[in-house]
C-alpha cells in the first residue's frame, strides 16, 4: 500500500495522512493509491507539512507497516528512549520497527 | 574566557530578532518551506526524523557555568530534559519545536551564546584543543587566535555561500587532541628558530565521502599574516571549488585536483594581494582578546600529592586525569560514555552538576572535547576526590576515557534524517561487550568511533577501529574499518571486507582485539600492533 507522511510545520512531529488530515499514529494512515501525488501537492500548497511524500508499507492486522526502516524509526521515535516513544510501555516495539 | 563587547552583543540580538520575524512569516504560511530552510539553516534548525533540531555553536568547546546552566534549562524548557553533544564540540537539542525557536535563541543570547555557523556552506564554528590553557606542552593558549578565527569569520560577506561547508581547527601542541588534520584547515601554532610564533598551516584535510589528511601547505606563517593568509586560502577555494558537484565541493576535492603545489603558489600569489587589505587586526586588537583568556588566578605552592588509596577513585585519576601545566592542578575530563548508555548524551541535571562543579572547582570554565565529553580544565589535585564523589553520584564517573568504551558515535539512524543505520546501539553493544574497566585497560588506548552514514559525523576514518553504518537493501549493515587516527599520526582507516550485521560486527571486533592481544609487544597500543604487523593478520583473523 502508499501512504503519506512528513513532519508537522509547527512542532516537527512526525504526521500521517489518515484521509481527512493528518496524523500522529501511524496505525491510523490510509492508502493513498493513485490520489498520493494530488494529495502531495494540495498539502506543499496548504504549507501545514514540512516536506510530504508518498512511502510504501505493508498492511497489518495492526495497520500500515512502513516499508523502510527509517520510516518505522519515524513512526515510533528513536529505538534507544523507549521512553520518549510514541508507545513507550509497548514491548512490541522494537521488533515492529527493527 | 571571552566576552561579548557592544557589536557581538548586537549581531546576535538582531540575528534572533531576524529570525523571529522569518518564523512567523513561515508559521503564517507567508513562506514556503524551499523559502524558509535556507534560513532556518543559517540559525543552526534543522529538520531531522522526529523534529527540528537545533545546533548550538560552543565556539572551540569552551564555555561557562551560566552558558552550561542555560543549556540545561533549555533542555527541560523546550526540549526533553537532556541534550547531545556533538563531534564539532557544538550541542544539539532534538526534539525543538519551531514556533519555540526564536525564544530559544533570545535565551541563549542572554548568555552570549547562538546558533550561527552551526549549518550552511558557511566557515563552521572553529575547533580547538580542550586541554588548551592547561596542557602543559602548548606553545600558547590556541583560544585568543580560535576567537580571532570567529570574529574574522561571522558573517563574513565573501564567506556566506562556499562551495561548500568549511571548518576550521587549531592547536597548539605537537600532541593532537583536535583531529586538526581532518579539517578543510588545521593550524598548529609554533614557534621557530627565532622564538617567533606563527602557524603550520594545512588545508585540504577532511572525512566524508572522500578522506584525505591535509597537506602542509605553509611551513610558518608569521603570526601577523594571519588573517590575510587564511583570506587567500578562502579565496582560491571560493574561486575555483567545484560548485557543480556537492560531493566534490570540498577544499580536499581542489587541493588534490590541482595538487598541493599550485594550491600553494595560488594562494601565496592571492596572499601578495590581500596582505596590502589590512585584514590583520593591530596588536592591540589582539591584546584585547588575549587579555580574556589570561590565566585564572592558580594558586602557588601547592601540593602535587593525592589519596590514591580508594581503588575506584585511583582507576578514575588514572584513566580520565591528566597533567596540568600549574603543579598543585590537573586536568578533569567527565566522561559522557556511561557503559550502555548514549555517547554524548548529558540530562538537564547533569548539565546542572557540571556547571556547579566547574564554578566551585575550575575557575567557572568547562570545554566540550570532539570526542562528546566534558573537560573542567583546572582542577586542585585536593578537590579531586570530591568532584570524584559528585560525578559518582550522578552516573557521570566513569573511568574509560580513551578505551574502548569511551566511543564516538553520530546520532544515526534513531534520530539524523541523512542517516543509513543506527549507531548508538551499536555503540552500546560493544560498550556492554568490553564493559569489564579491567579488560578495557588491558586492551589501553583504542579509539573506537561509529557514524551511520558516508557523512562520517562519527569520525570512523579516524578510529583506531571504526565502523560505518550502511543500508544493504533496506537492512542496516556496517563495515569495519582498521588503522585510522585522529591524532598528530593522522591515518585514515582502511575497509576490512565485507560489511556485518550488528550482532556480527560486534564479534569482529572481538576477534581483533584478541588478535591484538596475541601479538603485542609489551607497551604496544592497538594502533602500534596494528602498524606494525599489518592489514592481513587483522583481516585474517577477522574471516577466518
Amino acid at each position: 500500500m502508499k501512504i503519506a507522511t512528513g513532519n508537522d510545520l509547527t512542532t516537527g512531529d512526525v504526521v500521517w495522512w489518515d484521509g481527512e488530515g493528518w496524523t500522529r499514529h501511524v496505525e491510523d494512515a490510509v492508502e493513498v493509491g493513485e490520489h498520493g501525488p494530488a494529495l502531495i501537492a494540495r498539502e506543499e500548497a496548504a504549507r501545514r507539512v514540512n516536506v510530504p511524500y508518498i512511502i510504501d508499507a505493508e498492511l497489518t492486522d495492526h495497520g500500515p507497516r512502513p516499508a523502510h526502516i527509517k520510516d518505522r524509526i519515524r513512526a515510533r521515535g528513536p529505538t534507544v528512549r523507549p521512553d520518549l516513544n510514541r508507545r513507550p510501555i509497548d514491548p512490541a516495539t522494537g521488533s515492529w520497527v527493527i | 574566557m571571552y566576552r561579548y563587547d557592544q557589536y557581538d552583543a548586537s549581531i546576535v540580538e538582531t540575528r534572533v530578532e531576524e529570525f523571529r520575524d522569518q518564523v512567523s512569516r513561515r508559521l503564517s504560511g507567508a513562506m514556503s518551506e524551499d523559502q524558509f530552510k535556507p534560513l532556518r539553516l543559517m540559525n543552526g534548525l534543522y529538520l531531522q526524523l522526529h523534529a527540528y533540531m537545533l545546533r548550538v555553536a560552543i565556539p572551540y568547546g569552551t564555555l561557562d557555568s551560566r552558558q552550561m546552566r542555560m543549556l540545561a534549562d533549555v533542555a527541560r524548557k523546550y526540549d526533553r530534559g537532556y541534550a547531545h553533544f556533538t563531534t564539532r564540540q557544538n550541542l544539539q537539542y532534538n526534539w525543538i519545536e519551531l514556533k519555540d525557536a526564536p525564544e530559544i535563541l533570545a535565551d541563549l543570547a542572554t548568555v552570549e551564546m547562538h546558533a550561527i555557523q552551526t549549518s550552511g556552506n558557511c566557515i563552521r564554528n572553529t575547533t580547538s584543543d580542550q586541554f588548551a590553557g592547561a596542557a602543559a606542552d602548548e606553545v600558547t593558549d590556541p583560544r585568543p587566535w580560535a576567537e580571532l578565527l570567529r570574529q574574522w569569520s561571522t558573517f563574513h560577506p565573501e564567506f556566506t555561500y562556499l562551495p561548500r561547508k568549511f571548518k576550521i581547527a587549531i592547536i597548539a601542541s605537537d600532541e593532537d587532541r583536535a583531529a586538526m588534520r581532518l579539517h578543510d584547515i588545521g593550524l598548529q601554532i609554533v614557534r621557530n628558530e627565532a622564538g617567533a610564533l606563527g602557524f603550520k598551516v594545512f588545508v585540504g584535510g577532511g572525512m566524508g565521502r572522500t578522506p584525505m589528511i591535509a597537506p602542509l601547505i605553509r611551513e610558518f606563517l608569521p603570526a601577523e599574516d594571519y588573517l590575510s593568509y587564511l583570506e587567500a586560502c578562502l579565496r582560491v577555494y571560493n574561486r575555483y571549488g567545484r560548485r557543480d558537484n556537492i560531493y566534490k565541493a570540498r577544499i580536499k576535492i581542489l587541493v588534490h585536483e590541482i595538487g598541493a603545489d599550485e594550491y600553494r603558489r595560488q594562494v601565496e600569489e592571492e596572499f601578495l594581494h590581500v596582505k596590502t587589505l589590512g585584514i590583520d587586526p593591530p596588536a592591540a586588537e589582539f591584546d584585547r582578546i588575549a587579555a580574556f583568556f589570561a590565566p585564572p588566578a592558580w594558586e602557588e605552592g601547592l601540593s602535587d600529592d593525592l589519596d590514591l588509596a580508594d581503588p575506584e577513585f585511583r582507576l578514575w585519576v588514572e584513566q580520565n586525569v591528566a597533567a596540568h601545566k600549574q603543579p598543585g592542578y590537573a586536568i578533569v575530563t567527565i566522561s559522557l560514555k556511561p557503559i550502555g548508555g548514549i555517547p554524548g548524551d548529558a540530562s538537564a541535571d547533569q548539565m546542572d552538576l557540571m556547571a556547579d562543579l566547574a564554578q566551585r572547582h575550575s575557575f567557572d570554565e568547562l570545554r566540550v572535547t570532539h570526542a562528546q565529553n566534558i573537560v573542567l580544565p583546572h582542577v586542585k589535585k585536593a578537590d579531586l576526590h570530591a568532584i570524584w564523589q559528585a560525578l559518582s553520584d550522578a552516573g557521570l564517573a566513569t573511568a574509560n576515557l580513551d578505551l574502548i568504551s569511551d566511543i564516538i558515535a553520530c546520532p544515526g539512524l534513531d534520530y539524523c534524517s541523512l542517516a543509513n543505520a543506527r549507531s548508538i546501539p551499536l555503540a552500546q553493544k560493544i560498550a556492554e561487550r568490553f564493559a569489564s574497566l579491567d579488560r578495557q585497560r588491558d586492551l589501553g588506548e583504542l579509539k573506537l568511533k561509529i557514524s551511520g552514514c558516508i557523512n562520517a559525523c562519527g569520525h570512523h576514518h579516524a578510529g583506531h577501529i571504526g565502523i560505518l553504518g550502511v543500508d544493504r537493501k533496506g537492512t542496516e549493515n556496517y563495515q569495519l574499518l582498521l588503522g585510522g587516527s585522529g591524532a598528530e599520526d593522522a591515518s585514515l582507516g582502511r575497509i576490512t571486507g565485507p560489511g556485518f550485521d550488528e550482532d556480527g560486527v560486534v564479534d569482529a571486533i572481538e576477534r581483533t582485539v584478541e588478535k591484538y592481544r596475541a601479538v603485542r609487544t609489551p607497551g604496544e597500543r592497538f594502533l602500534d600492533t596494528y602498524r606494525r604487523v599489518g592489514f592481513e593478520p587483522f583481516k585474517e583473523a577477522i574471516y577466518g
